[in-house]
């Protein structure tokens, strides 16, 4: 028979793993939880997260934001009654410092570093919410993972419309800044229209009808300055890309049993397929069981004498709810199991989880041994 | 609007057969490839989710697509189809929109805007709906969302563009056209994140939250009398079967209990509407009816 899966045996070796899943699924709270039983273990883990719920983050005394690593205090550990042999480290990820810092790297000298970072379109670029947050994600993850110092880097991906998005994002993204020829295109005295074309003089005046003057000036100020980059941003996102189709690197899925999250999970594990990238299991969150004995209508029928029937009717009525949930999740789990790839079950516990106990409570599951 | 995984399409879907039950012609829009309700709603049809489809007598679904939300776009500014496919050809303008930061979701809430029209001023079609529903995108997305047409106007400064976007969101902001509905469960995350939206829509758009839909609330089935009895028969009980009902019964209560701590809370930032958990695991349009009677009552 098949061992109970284990992240300790599924992460062995591991030196990068990706959460990733559906919003509200619990992406968050498993990457952290998943960071401090490595931790436990002896590994010396970082974990890499956007925006943590402030009592978890409370809990683990960060401050709200900042784009440094920082080691969680040991005592903190001994608070709560979790023995830790490594070291837990946490990072909250602030996109625009992040982008700020790549430009301020990549700039070839102060005036197109600050004629980037003044430029309205990188403003928007830099801030949106869509985008510059999975890119940065994984600029920092291969910061670090390149700058070396720990074992383990545990990255929480971004909330997301789409689960997908955290890896098309920074290609899309990539796309745009690279967009050299529209450079030359958008350059005073458009030299460069014969590269499009007859007909591109008459779209460009159609575009500048539409879109006026001064977003085209911004626009073509923003890909001039980035020119200078662009190789060094390409470079970059190569070696992001090898990095996360490395051996070392392992991808979970977090998933909770929950129809619109499980149909996103096989979304997300056939992109990653189709992009070469293994995918080493699933993290099914806050399923329900099944009790293992009494149906419903034998509970109220033994409880009856002892509390009344109208009572034991409604526990009978609150066990077979709890069923109902409890056989569909079978269902989905041995669905999400089914091509032989593992899933990790934690239940529904009956405490959130905002500390450290609770993350220990979770890694009863994750790491049962 | 809500944190992911809160029931944000199934409230839309809800919401929509409520407001098609008063007599209503009602869109639903869902964002960013998402097809959700309308997987619950079209029971496995296969039309295309980005056409507007009536999919329940009075009630229409589509999913966006910033892509065909610009063509048609384009089509209705040029006064051409030649210079329209000129300018759809041309590569320099397919990077464009690609890539340009704020660019799909500019197009994106702009075609809601134009579906809520009278007068559509992108497309043809004939259709006219009395409430537009928006299944929006997680609460940090969703805001970016509905101050896309702000940010892009600022970025544009002066030209069509920029005019267009300021009539969208103008029309965003007032609360005449425009009503934003919050769904959170009541938990210590999603409530967090509500107030926190409930916050930023007031500093950033100056709106306040028409209403917070509490989502799948426990049933109030145990009060702390029964709690009481339950536990003093627990030891009591001989068989395990008993003690498993038990445990379930008293577990339950305690998340009712607790749900009912977070309720208070998001009762501070706008008028709530519960909803109850629905225990069957797949929403059909039977379990979405009964929820948008549920909603229909407290409205």
């Amino acid at each position: 028979m098949r061992g109970r899966p284990d992240l300790s045996v599924l992460l062995d070796g591991v030196e990068v793993c990706v959460c990733a899943g559906s919003g509200g699924v619990g992406k968050t709270t498993t990457a952290a939880a998943i960071a401090l039983g490595l931790a436990v273990s002896g590994k010396r883990v970082a974990v890499i997260t956007i925006d943590p719920a402030r009592r978890l983050a409370d809990s683990l005394g960060l401050p709200q934001l900042g784009n440094a690593e920082l080691r969680v205090d040991p005592a903190r550990f001994a608070q709560a009654g979790v023995a830790v042999e490594g070291e837990l480290w946490a990072l909250m990820l602030d996109p625009k410092q992040t982008f700020d810092g790549v430009v301020e790297r990549y700039a070839p000298d102060a005036a197109s570093r600050e004629a980037i970072l003044s430029n309205p379109i990188y403003k928007q670029l830099s801030s949106a919410v869509a985008g510059s947050q999975e890119y940065m994600a994984m600029e920092r993850l291969y910061e670090l993972h390149e700058r070396g110092g720990f074992d383990v880097l545990v990255l929480d991906t971004p909330p997301a419309n789409n689960a997908l998005d955290f890896l098309d994002a920074p290609g899309r993204l990539l796309r745009f800044i690279d967009s050299r020829s529209l450079q030359i295109f958008l350059a005073p005295g458009r030299t460069g229209l014969r590269v499009f074309g007859a007909g591109a003089g008459v779209a460009m005046s159609v575009l500048e009808r539409i879109t006026g003057i001064d977003l085209l000036r911004d626009l073509s100020d923003f890909f001039r300055s980035f020119g200078s980059m662009i190789d060094g941003f390409q470079d970059r996102a190569q070696h992001v890309n090898d990095l996360l189709r490395d051996q070392r690197t392992s991808f979970l899925l977090v998933t909770t049993p929950r129809s619109g999250a499980v149909e996103e999970a096989f979304e997300l594990r056939a992109a990653l397929a189709e992009r070469g990238i293994a995918f080493s299991g699933t993290i099914a969150n806050r399923t329900v069981e099944r009790s293992a004995s009494g149906s419903p209508d034998e509970v109220a029928g033994e409880l009856a004498p002892l509390v009344g029937a109208d009572l034991a009717a409604r526990v009978g009525a609150a066990l077979a709810d709890q069923w109902a949930l409890g056989e569909h999740d079978r269902a989905t789990l041995e669905r999400l199991g089914e091509d032989g790839f593992p899933v990790i079950e934690v239940p529904h516990l009956d405490q959130e989880v905002h500390d450290i106990a609770g993350l220990a409570a979770v890694n009863r599951y994750l790491f049962p041994d | 609007m809500g944190k992911g995984g809160t029931g944000k399409s199934t409230v839309a879907a809800a919401l929509g057969l409520a407001a098609v039950r008063t007599g209503r012609r009602v869109l639903i829009c869902e964002i960013a490839g998402r097809r959700q309700v309308w997987d619950a709603l079209a029971g496995g049809a296969a039309a295309d989710p980005y056409t507007e489809t009536e999919l329940v007598p009075g009630l229409h679904a589509v999913s966006i697509d910033p892509e065909s939300a610009l063509e048609e776009y384009l089509r209705s500014q040029l006064p051409s189809r030649a210079l329209f496919e000129l300018l759809r050809r041309s590569r320099m303008f397919q990077y464009l929109v690609a890539a340009a930061p704020g660019a799909r979701e500019l197009l994106t809430i702009g075609k809601v805007w134009e579906t809520a029209q009278l007068d559509r001023p992108w497309t043809e079609a004939e259709r006219r709906y009395d409430l537009v529903v928006v299944d929006a995108p997680a609460t940090g997305h969703g805001l970016a969302l509905l101050n896309a047409p702000r940010t892009f106007g600022e970025i544009a400064r002066v030209g069509r563009i920029r005019r267009q976007a300021g009539k969208i969101d103008s029309f965003l902001r007032d609360r005449q056209n425009c009503g934003v509905i919050a769904v959170s469960l009541c938990e210590e995350l999603p409530v967090s994140e509500t107030v926190e939206f409930a916050q930023r829509l007031r500093e950033e758009m100056a709106l306040e939250l028409e209403l917070i839909v509490a989502n799948a609330l426990l049933p109030d089935r145990f009060g702390e009398q029964d709690a009481a009895a339950l536990r003093s028969v627990d030891g009591a009980a001989r068989s395990p079967i008993a003690r498993n009902g038990i445990s379930a019964a008293l577990r339950e209560h305690s998340r009712a209990g607790a749900q009912r701590a977070h309720l208070s809370r998001l009762a501070e930032h706008g008028p709530i509407t519960e909803l109850p958990q629905v225990f069957a695991p797949e929403l059909g349009l039977v379990e979405l009816t009964f929820l948008s009677e549920v909603l229909e009552r407290a409205l």
